[in-house]
């Protein structure tokens, strides 16, 4: 039993780490409705400033600073130079600009501080607790709690922001229909400025976690797809979804993992492993014919 | 035109719009807004009434459409190269067609958007909801339910307030009638009325419902094929030969039986 819950917590710990991305994807889908294909590649991004600015000497909280700037600053460009000249135009042209900004990143990000993965070193040691070790006799690594801990406050930040402030009223506004917004007056470049501001501190705190776990590298762009079923289980428009879609998909992975292999080969011989890769996608496949729009994403309305 | 002694809010100088660079649709069209005043602006589908509106508020270049001759004015000064969001700021805001509520917000938070612009207390915020549930007592019993989800007159109820929200002195309201019930519209057009003569709120509005439209307008103007084809008093519009043939379906022989509806018995004057 112990070793099931062993599973479950490791499970829903990396399941935290998968929500850190969908975030940023709910975020942009939230306030533009665009899929915002380079979620990912942003994350990259974030982690290889870190990682550049401190081989460059820059201590830990000093380079986290400058990769916030460069993340704000990132984000207002995308703004003015690609979203501000698609207004109104359909979803599907959006969409395909961010496929050509994911480009844009992963070929620029590796030009200005190199190519080569390298640790990135957060001072949080993976290491199991103690506590838990000795009294259960369970591994449960430090760095996941306190990944757990970050995602957790970010989250209750993002969904108090977007829920009780102006701006955030305004941002929600603005994804129901970016004319009427519009109409009365709410700037809809000062919105998708702010907007992927937030979704570039987002990546950034992705970043960190993902690139101190298994090293900054040109992989982090795929934690994106990672994401994809987080975000069909929670719902592209939630915050909290985002978070439970997470919980969800790490833990089951996880479990999917350990407990179905040997069943199938009891049943048809020969090795199941790595069931872990797939399991997510069967998952959220299954979802999409049930529950389309996730488990907390806003239902679209229709009336008759 | 109007007596001079009128002080024009609202001026339109023979404007034209062109949409994606080769659609005309507005050929000249000029127009004033009083003070004060609530103004309809007439005419039938396709007829460029919500471009003459868009064109104000600017939200024509979203849609690809320019204003390519003539001035806006508003208050003695130019508007037109304004964003939406300065021409709110100063006072002026479009009521969009189809009311363009935000579906999943509540009615409450639709409402407070509409204070975007507003540097408000919380206090002051709260104050102004209250104004705007005592004009639309419908949308205080549906507060907290999502826009999305109500009636398409509360819907409507819903923008409008929403635009009140911004404290304008003056609403372009786009065909607040359509899709609505007619008991409904005359419901909607009692509070476009209040609000004009308790809040001085000056109004210009697109309408097909030329009867409705013509009831509670102080000023009217007939467009066609992007041109001003009539102007004047509601009043006399309303008892104008060509009107009553031609948009309240009424003939000097009274009502017109749906047997002769091809056959005018009258020729617009206005068509060379």
């Amino acid at each position: 039993m112990e070793f099931f819950f062993e599973v479950l917590i490791g499970g829903l710990l990396s399941g935290v780490m998968y929500a850190l991305v969908a975030l940023g994807f709910v975020l942009i889908y939230k306030a533009s409705g665009v899929f915002n294909f380079a979620q990912g590649a942003m994350v990259y991004l974030a982690a290889l400033s870190v990682a550049g600015c401190m081989e460059k000497g820059a201590p830990l909280w000093l380079a986290v600073i400058l990769a916030f700037v460069i993340m704000t600053l990132f984000g207002i460009a995308t703004e003015r130079f690609v979203l501000r000249k698609l207004v109104n135009q359909p979803p599907i042209a959006l969409f395909m600009a961010t496929i050509g900004l994911a480009f844009f990143i992963e070929g620029l990000a590796p030009l200005v501080f190199g190519s080569e993965p390298r640790a990135l070193d957060l001072g949080i040691v993976d290491e199991p607790i103690p506590y838990f070790l000795d009294q259960w006799n369970m591994v449960i690594s430090k760095f996941d709690l306190v990944a757990a801990g970050v995602a957790s406050v970010l989250v209750a930040t993002l969904a108090l922001f977007f829920q009780t402030t102006r701006v955030g009223r305004a941002l929600r506004a603005v994804a129901d229909d970016h004319q009427a917004a519009l109409s009365i007056g709410i700037p809809l470049q000062h919105i998708w400025a702010i907007v992927w501001g937030v979704a570039g501190f987002v990546a950034l705190v992705a970043g960190l976690m993902w690139g101190a776990r298994n090293g900054v590298q040109f992989a982090l762009t795929f934690t994106a797809l990672k994401a994809l079923p987080v975000l069909i289980l929670g719902g592209f428009t939630s915050v909290p979804g985002a978070i439970v879609g997470g919980l969800i998909i790490g833990a089951s992975e996880k479990l999917a993992e350990i407990y179905i292999p040997p069943v199938l080969a009891g049943w048809f011989g020969g090795n199941f492993g790595g069931i872990e890769g797939w399991f997510p996608y069967i998952l959220a496949l299954l979802f999409l014919l049930v529950r389309p729009e996730g488990l907390f994403g806003e239902r679209h309305i229709d009336r008759v | 035109m109007t007596t001079p002694a009128v002080e024009h809010y609202l001026s339109i100088n023979s404007i034209e719009v062109i949409y994606d660079h080769v659609i005309l649709v507005l050929k000249g069209v000029s127009l004033n807004v009083p003070k004060g005043k609530i103004v309809a602006l007439l005419g039938a589908n396709g007829a460029g009434k919500s471009t003459t509106l868009k064109a104000i508020s600017n939200l024509l270049r979203a849609e690809r459409g320019d204003v390519t001759k003539g001035s806006v004015e508003y208050k003695g000064q130019r508007i037109d190269q304004l964003s939406p969001n300065e021409l709110v700021r100063r006072g002026v805001i479009q009521v969009m067609e189809g009311r363009h509520c935000f579906g999943h917000l509540t009615i409450e938070e639709n409402l407070l958007t509409g204070a975007y612009t507003q540097p408000l207390s919380r206090g002051q915020l709260k104050e102004k909801l209250e104004k705007v549930y005592h004009y639309f007592p419908r949308l205080k019993t549906r507060r907290s339910s999502q826009a999305g989800y109500t009636s398409g007159g509360e819907q409507q109820m819903c923008a409008i307030g929403r635009a009140l929200m911004a404290q304008p002195e003056m609403i372009l309201l786009d065909e607040p009638s359509m899709g609505l019930a007619p008991q409904i519209v005359e419901e909607v057009f009692e509070i476009v009325r209040d609000l004009n003569s308790r809040e001085g709120i000056s109004f210009l509005l697109a309408e097909q419902n030329t009867m409705v439209a013509l009831k509670y307008a102080d000023f009217g103007y007939i467009l066609e094929n992007g041109r001003v084809v009539m102007e004047g008093d509601a009043g006399e519009l309303r008892s104008n030969e060509d009107v009553k043939e031609f948009y309240l379906g009424l003939s000097s022989a009274g009502r017109k039986s749906f047997r002769d509806i091809k056959h005018y018995r009258r020729r617009k004057r206005w068509l060379s």
